[in-house]
């Protein structure tokens, strides 16, 4: 039984200056303790599919069209907004990219932990601050520092503290929107570590989001690559990795800076992306497809599975795999 | 214009493409002469703002051809018909002294509107500079200046305008410096603010860089960004400015009577406003109709001058 | 070995905080040879764009030189200082702030030529911009577009643009491609490159992401606090890491490849700030090696290895050399 599946989510942003299709359904599915990557450029929806996952959409201009969020084969869509708000922080929680505005500066970190454990789990107040020191020590920040306000801390800190607030009630769902882009590097292991280590120790699944293909590398065990609001290609780490088959993540890989400092140029996807309001006709990417034929531009591929669990959207899939030898192309 | 921006896209991108030809390698100019256009189409794209141009326009031309349109002379008194209620000969009735209402709210509209702009661009401009200087020199020459705007600001506002008016006597130009010495500390404030926190952005810094003198990055670089809150600001003050005129009015110091000024037209019919209605109603009306319009096209104003803004 | 176009001799730069001086950049030396990359490494908070800053004259050393061209820059003012720009640019991390939102694209790029009187006459000046333009890739249509109409590589380009209109000798790029999408940032990385193998230029390369750095620099100067604590050829620097600080960072690194499984040495604690830095090596309180005389003796820069200089006391019997 999967803890989450997504089918076919459609979200649009109605605005004056048109229909921006942030969101193109897209379907996935999560098994307990998974951890998927959702990877994805600058407006390829990433953010907006865990916003949709939340029922966090900004509405206006944010719209749910289409589609079925089925959390633990509940309905999310179909969910009153009260009975969404038990869920949100309880059972599915999310931690923001930044944590310099994801805490409230004029109240003591622990209280703000214990804010949330008091909400979901009926403790009384003296409790929930005893669970919430626990939480922070759990996320390595020692009781005594409980009291402060969060100017008091670094940014890895406090991105320890927002953490500790997401696993406050021991959710079933962490849904994690880059969560580790603000950090230095050093900073950034540590706090990946830490996700990694506590997620065993709750048996959380996970929703990774981030741009970086490394944090991927070590993090996830399933992997979703988005583009222009859909999925074109979903498999597991090893499919992404060793298996590379839609061109659009062949870009990517290629576009990465390689290890070896001897290639002197890098080989990048040409062109941008495309406009959200207006979307090219038929396969998305078939403008900055090296590619692209004919039919790309007329018809939008659907979903092929090409082996057990490694699913892409692309016309030409096989022609690909002749014309570039898979190994190659993950390097 | 931003629609053709993001689509069109050839596949390859903007890669460099040599060997243009010398007639290809022309801007085309005519964008650039369409700017004041654009901005004014994004004007008339915003209704209420045209609303409002309209209202204030109807206004300030009724000053200025008030000699042509008043059906009356103002200060012509008429003992025997005052108080007279709104009738086809005196459209908006008469004032204790027998004075047609509708013609003194046409002629105060001269002083009125003319002296709250006078008194408005010349707490802008001083205030905007010692604002702008203060935030941009921090240090010493900031702490003089605001020290000085301080001790200005400690004195309430009507007060200073009351000594300021008193010293200079009445008279258009007087009145207008008096009340726009209360507001100078006001906008210098706004304005300091404002370029302080311009200021630290990458481009004044890349302005710097580029070789431009600081006289250059204020006017160029930081003051242009400063414009939509100084106008939602000073669209606000205009209503303040043609009270305090009528305040200075009814103390006697800033228009003398019998020259019509809607706010001392107020302050004289005050005492009537019981028994009869028309004597307040309609030089307030003229002053809600005046800030109701500038507000409605300050706001259009703001955005149509912002290019983020644009669609 | 060609001439050296930059020279930096123990540059100070420090602030006045209410909390005491803040030692932005401590002592800090290194020269680049005209046409190379110079990657200057660091977290956020090292000082690495205070050095790229004060290198050009944008802010005022505290103490040091700065030689140019054998010429040594850091007494210069006014005018002086206004020549300099011609030949020392600068590009800016975030294309979002470093542009001024109500100029449109072609009055940003003409803003420098306009102030050095380059361009006689309204065609030339046309000229020059559309050449510029094509030269990082902009296409014709976007000389009346507004930065907020642009997506972030197009604004990088246009920052790009400006800081080539003077036709400068030498860049400090400071983090240009940290703000951008990988597929755009590889566009933009190329650019850069093509533009210094084109015009010769040599750069300074300040960013946080070491993959980048690698990718562009000749040479690497890493950055703790402040100080350099390591300085040496690229390739050199990868191999073989000489100090823990930079050995850490090197493994902190996540790498986009499943096979290649990072060793963790992962640094504990977090980068302080360094206000009235106290005496002593000012990583050693994350140092996994350090010892009671790290805290109290300051290391100098030594060269263990050639070309390869490091500061750090236990260096040589750590790596065994």
């Amino acid at each position: 039984m999967s803890l989450l599946e997504v089918k076919d989510l459609t979200i649009h942003y109605l605005t004056d200056d048109g229909d921006v299709s942030a969101v193109n359904g897209i379907s996935f599915s999560m098994e307990k303790g998974d951890t998927l990557g959702l990877v994805g450029e600058t407006g390829a929806g990433k953010s907006t599919t865990a916003l949709g996952i939340m029922r966090l959409v900004p509405n206006p201009p944010g719209k749910i069209l289409r589609g079925e969020i089925l959390f633990d084969e509940e309905d999310l869509l179909a969910k009153p907004e009260a009975e969404m708000r038990k869920i949100r922080g309880n059972k599915i929680s999310m931690i923001f990219q930044d944590p310099m505005t994801a805490l409230n500066p004029v109240m003591r970190v622990d209280e703000q932990v214990a804010e949330v454990v008091k909400r979901h789990s009926g403790l009384n107040k003296s409790d929930s601050l005893r669970r919430a020191l626990d939480m922070l020590q759990t996320v390595g920040i020692p009781p005594e520092r409980g009291g402060d306000y969060p100017h008091q801390f670094s940014g890895g800190m406090k991105q320890r503290v927002v953490i500790a607030i997401a696993l406050a009630c021991t959710p079933q769902l962490l849904i994690a929107d880059e969560p580790t882009t603000a950090l230095d590097v050093t900073i950034q292991a540590q706090v990946l570590d830490m996700m990694n280590d506590l997620k065993q120790e709750f048996g959380t699944s996970m929703i990774l989001i981030t741009h970086d293909l490394g944090i991927v590398a070590e993090t996830c065990d399933k992997v979703a690559i988005m583009y222009a609001g859909k999925i074109v290609e979903y498999g597991s780490l090893r499919d992404i990795f060793k298996q590379t088959a839609h061109p659009y993540t062949i870009g990517l890989f290629n576009s990465l800076p390689p290890a070896s400092s001897d290639v002197k140029r890098l080989k990048p996807i040409p062109g941008l992306m495309p406009d959200p309001t207006d979307l090219p006709t038929g396969c998305s990417f078939h403008p900055r497809c090296p590619f692209c034929q004919e039919l790309c531009t007329e018809k939008a591929p659907e979903d092929k599975i090409i082996s057990p669990g490694h699913s892409i959207r692309c016309h030409f899939y096989q022609e690909l795999k002749e014309k570039r030898p898979v190994a190659e192309v993950g390097k | 214009m931003s629609g053709d921006i993001k689509t069109s896209d050839s596949p390859a991108g903007d890669e460099p493409k040599r060997g243009m030809m010398e007639t290809e390698r022309r801007i085309d100019d005519t964008r650039r002469r369409s700017q004041m256009l654009s901005i004014w189409k994004r004007l008339c794209r915003n209704k209420l703002s045209i609303i409002g141009m309209i209202i204030f326009l109807i206004l300030v031309l009724a000053a200025i051809f008030a000699k042509q349109i008043a059906p009356y002379d103002y200060s012509a008194q008429d003992l025997t018909n005052a108080l007279a209620m709104p009738s086809a000969e005196h459209w908006m009735g008469t004032d204790d002294f027998g004075r047609d209402i509708l013609s003194r709210v046409i002629y105060g509209g001269r002083i009125s509107l003319l002296v709250a702009l006078l008194g408005i661009i010349i707490s802008l401009v001083a205030g905007g500079l010692i604002g702008v200087i203060s935030g941009y020199y921090s240090g010493t020459l900031d702490g003089i200046l605001m020290r000085i705007m301080d001790v200005i600001m400690a004195i309430p506002g009507f007060l200073l305008a009351v000594c300021v008016s008193a010293a200079l006597g009445s008279g258009v130009l007087n009145t207008a410096i008096a009340i726009a010495i209360a507001g100078i500390p006001g906008y210098a404030r706004l304005m300091r603010a404002l370029v302080m926190s311009i200021r630290g952005n990458e481009y004044v810094e890349a302005a710097r860089v580029c070789g431009q003198s600081g006289f250059r990055i204020m006017i160029r670089e930081i003051v242009p960004n400063t414009l939509s809150p100084i106008i939602v600001d000073t669209t606000l003050r205009i209503g303040a400015y043609i009270l305090m005129i009528s305040s200075l009015s009814f103390i006697g110091l800033g228009v003398q009577p019998p020259e019509a000024e809607w706010g001392s037209m107020l302050s004289a019919g005050r005492q009537y406003i019981r028994s009869f209605w028309p004597i307040v109603t309609f030089p307030g009306l003229a002053i809600m109709a005046t800030l109701f319009g500038l507000n409605l096209f300050g706001d259009g104003l703001r955005d149509a001058l912002d290019p983020r803004l644009k669609k | 070995m060609s001439e050296m176009l930059l020279e930096v001799r123990g540059l100070k730069k420090y602030f006045r905080t209410p909390g005491g001086m803040l030692h932005a950049v401590d002592d800090v030396s290194f020269t680049i040879e005209a046409g190379k990359t110079l990657g200057i490494v660091g977290e956020s908070g090292c000082g690495k764009s205070t050095l790229g800053r004060t290198v050009l004259g944008m802010l005022d050393a505290t103490e040091g030189e700065i030689y140019f061209e054998g010429r040594d820059i850091t007494q210069l003012r006014g005018h002086g200082k206004k020549a300099l720009h011609r030949d020392m640019q600068i590009i800016f991390q975030d294309p979002y702030s470093s542009l001024n939102p109500r100029q449109c694209v072609f009055d940003l790029i003409a803003v420098p030529l306009k102030v050095y009187r380059e361009c006689h006459g309204k065609d030339a000046l046309h000229r020059r911009v559309t050449g510029l333009m094509e030269t990082v890739g902009l296409a014709k249509r976007l000389a009346y577009a507004y930065p907020h109409e642009l997506d972030g590589g197009r604004r990088q380009r246009v920052g790009i643009a400006r800081a080539l209109a003077l036709n400068p000798k030498f860049i400090v790029c400071d983090e240009p491609v940290s703000a951008l999408d990988v597929s755009i940032q590889a566009q933009v990385l190329n650019l850069l490159q093509d533009l210094q193998d084109e015009k010769g230029l040599t750069y300074i390369f300040v960013t946080h992401d070491l993959s980048v750095v690698r990718h562009i620099s000749d040479d690497i100067l890493v950055m703790y606090l402040g100080i350099a604590v390591e300085k040496s050829n690229t390739k050199e620097l990868f191999k073989k890491p000489l100090h823990p600080y930079t050995k850490g960072i090197l493994a902190a690194i996540p790498v986009p490849d499943i096979d290649v499984k990072r060793e963790r040495v992962l640094l504990c604690g977090e980068l302080t700030s360094p206000i009235e830095p106290k005496p002593g090596c000012r990583f050693a309180n994350r140092c996994p090696h350090s010892e009671q005389a790290c805290r109290l003796e300051e290391p100098v820069m030594e060269e263990l290895l050639p070309g390869h200089f490091v500061a750090c006391r236990r260096a040589r019997d750590l790596n065994g050399i």
